[in-house]
């Protein structure tokens, strides 16, 4: 039983990933392993509707069939579904079987620790203002902040869990329509086995008055964690929305493969950040850490609809992610802006697709990538104008710096454009972290940390100031702190 | 102030650039250090600075009585040691206010004073922009980024206002500089010393000398000082040459 005494945590707190401690709670756990029985377990366990339970046998039948995906530029020893907890919830104080919560009361208070250690308070009196959190333990959603306020502007914020009881209609309409089951092997596979997750519905013309936002923890070492976010954006809407993970010190490689699924309809915008800081795995061995494989897409299926995709990739030992943009409507916009950083032994091929359809359809795409150690950093884009998509265009700024001498960084761009009327701008640049640019900041005075800092963080500027203001100093924080142990 | 005793400086490789330099400048003045391309200028220059690819093998730097040969770079900067650059490093990104915040600020927690916020900060900065005569655009700019060369040593002497050292080693600042550019560098310098602090320009050229009178002039030549005297050392030179001043002795 791993400890959880404050000393303990005061000490991982000293190391190098703050994040790395598990809590002691009771786990509702359905063993290893995958098999159709898992899948109708989990199903049962949840109660769930009937349709769910046949998308999730569709997605079984069909992840099955699917080979694991080898295209990228990764190397990591292959994964064993056999060995992997596909469910994992901590019960509920009072020893209920079924994971959902009431109120805080009944929560585990190590658990309300762990998310307050981790800056997430969730007792209502002080809960962060100006952001609702859903937070996610292992599979369960435990409690979601700030009900009240957004109930009364109507908009809906819950766990995956509560919006199939109350809105199984709007679940059956949209899971799965941006994400197909069969579109890739890791979609396949949570199609199938996901638990919870976040949903979230803008009712038209509401501007959301809060950043909404769900943390992520993995708690249980044995476990993944297959969770599924669902963002409703109806005509006319604004969500600015964010996400951030953190998962415990383990030797075991534990596996995440989420899938989220964003819809804006006309005239309707979504905001979607991330900071992902998963444990990363030993810096010298490479051993533990999370496999990240998640596959991120929202369809502009509205006019003037715009998408956009804000990521700050700090953790895990295999990142495999490309939030993409399905650009429908006539003049909608999609953007991804990232910082992608690895060191140790990390490895991230990460990017976006911009798929253009609609008219006037226009993109763009900010990838910084940081490589430091002995790391590789791949950016893997692809921009694709169909046909019809008259007067589409794209921008593309894609950046490496490399940190040291044994680190990588490749830059795989893929354009295919299908009218002639498109613009298409592509830069990319690779530097090395100048070593002058350092001296000549300490000879003002700097420390040599906060002077790693302002390098990266001006490198990663156009990407952090699109940040949600509240995440944008940690983010900061937490890009010096990764490079603080690799540069020197 | 700055005491410079038989100082030797060698590169990693064993080069030895500096073959004991012997300097004092005291509190308040003003001395030049002129010499031929690859005198070792420069590398006196970065040796003040702290940098650590140049190994003292021999010598002192003493800075106010005490030995400067273990203070890490940004310590001298929070001891009040300012090296203008030759070429200032472009740091994108990195807003210009902000940095210059972050360099006062680093000095003020060195010293044990309270940290400045933007506003406390802004007529510390207003003050500086006055003085070193810059434009106040240059404080939405990011650091050297996109600025002109006469734009970036400029720059340079802004940061010194800012930071208020006690000794300024002004590395060629005049190089590069249109006339207008100068003046109000020269201006600058003189201000600044006119508060009585000290600076060791170290310069190609007499036409900065015009501007700033030196209280000595010295001559560095092959790793060493071969002479010293008054500005008028500068004239002659600027008639004679080095090989001429140097031959004649």
């Amino acid at each position: 039983m791993p400890d959880t005494d404050d000393d303990t945590i005061e000490q991982l707190n000293q190391e190098a990933y703050k994040y790395g401690f598990t809590t002691a709670v009771d786990a509702v756990t359905l063993g290893r392993g995958l098999n159709e029985d898992v899948v109708r377990a989990i199903s049962a366990t949840r109660h769930e509707p009937e349709f769910l339970l046949q998308f999730r046998l569709r997605a079984y039948e069909i992840f099955l069939k699917m080979p694991e995906p080898d295209w990228a530029a990764l190397n990591y020893p292959g994964i064993d579904y056999q060995d992997i907890q596909y469910y994992s919830a901590p019960k509920t104080a009072g020893e209920r079987k079924e994971p959902t919560y009431d109120s805080l009361d009944e929560i585990d208070p190590e658990i309300l620790r762990t998310f307050e250690k981790l800056g997430i308070p969730l007792e209502e009196q002080k809960a962060l203002s100006g952001v609702a959190v859903d937070a996610v333990f292992d599979s369960v959603s435990v409690a979601t902040t700030h009900q009240q306020k957004l109930f009364d502007a109507g908009v809906i914020f819950c766990s995956f869990s509560e919006a199939l009881e109350q809105f199984p209609h709007l679940i059956e309409r949209w899971l799965g329509s941006v994400v197909p089951t069969a579109d890739n092997y890791f979609a396949a596979l949570n199609s199938a086995v996901f638990s919870d997750g976040s949903f979230v519905y803008i009712p038209p013309h509401v501007r959301c008055p809060l950043e909404l936002s769900t943390y992520f923890r993995i708690n249980n070492t044995d476990s993944g964690q297959f969770e599924r976010t669902l963002i409703i954006a109806d005509v006319g809407s604004h969500v600015s929305y964010l996400e951030g993970c953190t998962a415990p010190q383990a030797k075991r490689t534990q596996l995440h493969a989420a899938v989220v699924e964003l819809v804006a309809l006309d005239d309707a915008e979504i905001k979607y950040s991330t900071v992902q800081n998963w444990y990363a795995g030993d810096k010298e061995t490479g051993e533990g850490g999370v496999y990240n494989f998640v596959t991120k897409r929202g369809a502009c299926r509205g006019k003037r609809s715009k998408i956009s995709w804000t990521q700050v990739e700090a953790g895990s030992s295999i990142t495999w992610k490309y939030p993409s943009c399905v650009l429908l409507g006539d003049d909608s916009v999609g953007e991804f802006y990232s910082v992608a950083l690895t060191n140790g032994r990390m490895q991230a091929d990460t990017g976006t697709k911009m798929i253009h359809i609609g008219k006037n359809t226009s993109s763009t795409i900010i990838s910084k990538g940081i490589s430091c150690d002995k790391s590789k950093n791949v950016y893997r884009g692809m921009v694709t104008i169909h046909p019809k998509a008259e007067n589409a265009r794209n921008y593309t700024v894609c950046d490496s710096m490399l940190v040291g001498k044994e680190c990588s960084a490749h830059t795989y761009p893929y354009i295919d454009v299908r009218v002639n009327s498109a613009q298409l701008e592509h830069e990319a640049t690779t530097s090395r972290m100048s070593e002058e640019q350092l001296l000549y900041l300490r000879s003002r005075g700097l420390e040599e940390e906060d002077a790693i800092a302002a390098v990266v963080n001006g490198y990663a500027k156009d990407v952090l100031e699109v940040l949600p203001l509240e995440f944008a100093a940690e983010a900061q924080k937490l890009l010096a702190l990764k490079l603080e142990h690799s540069v020197g | 102030m700055l005491k410079i005793d038989n100082l030797h400086v060698a590169l990693e490789d064993g080069t030895e650039i500096l073959k004991g330099i012997d300097l004092e400048v005291g509190v308040g003045e003003v001395h030049a250090i002129m010499g031929p391309n690859g005198a070792g200028k420069s590398t006196l220059s970065k040796v003040l600075m702290g940098h650590e690819d140049y190994l003292v093998t021999a010598g002192s730097v003493l800075m106010d009585g005490e030995d400067t040969a273990e203070w890490a770079i940004e310590e001298r900067a929070h001891k009040g040691i300012f090296v203008g650059f030759q070429y200032p490093i472009e740091v994108p990104g990195v807003n210009n206010a902000d940095f210059l915040r972050l360099a006062l600020n680093a000095k003020r927690k060195a010293g044990g004073e309270d940290e400045l916020s933007k506003d406390e900060f802004a007529p510390i900065l207003d003050a500086a922009l006055k003085s070193a005569e810059a434009p106040g655009a240059w404080t939405d700019r990011d650091l050297n980024h996109g600025f002109s060369g006469g734009e970036k040593k400029r720059n340079e002497i802004l940061q010194m206002f800012v930071l208020q050292p006690k000794l300024a080693v002004l590395d060629e600042t005049d190089s590069g500089l249109d006339v207008d550019a100068l003046r109000a560098v020269a201006r600058g310098i003189n201000s600044f010393r006119g508060a009585g602090r000290t600076v060791v320009l170290i310069t190609h050229y007499q036409r900065l000398l015009d501007l700033v009178e030196p209280d000595k002039v010295h001559i560095l030549a092959d790793g060493k000082i071969v002479r010293s005297g008054d500005k008028s050392l500068a004239s002659r030179l600027e008639a004679e040459g080095y090989d001429g001043v140097l031959a004649h002795g």
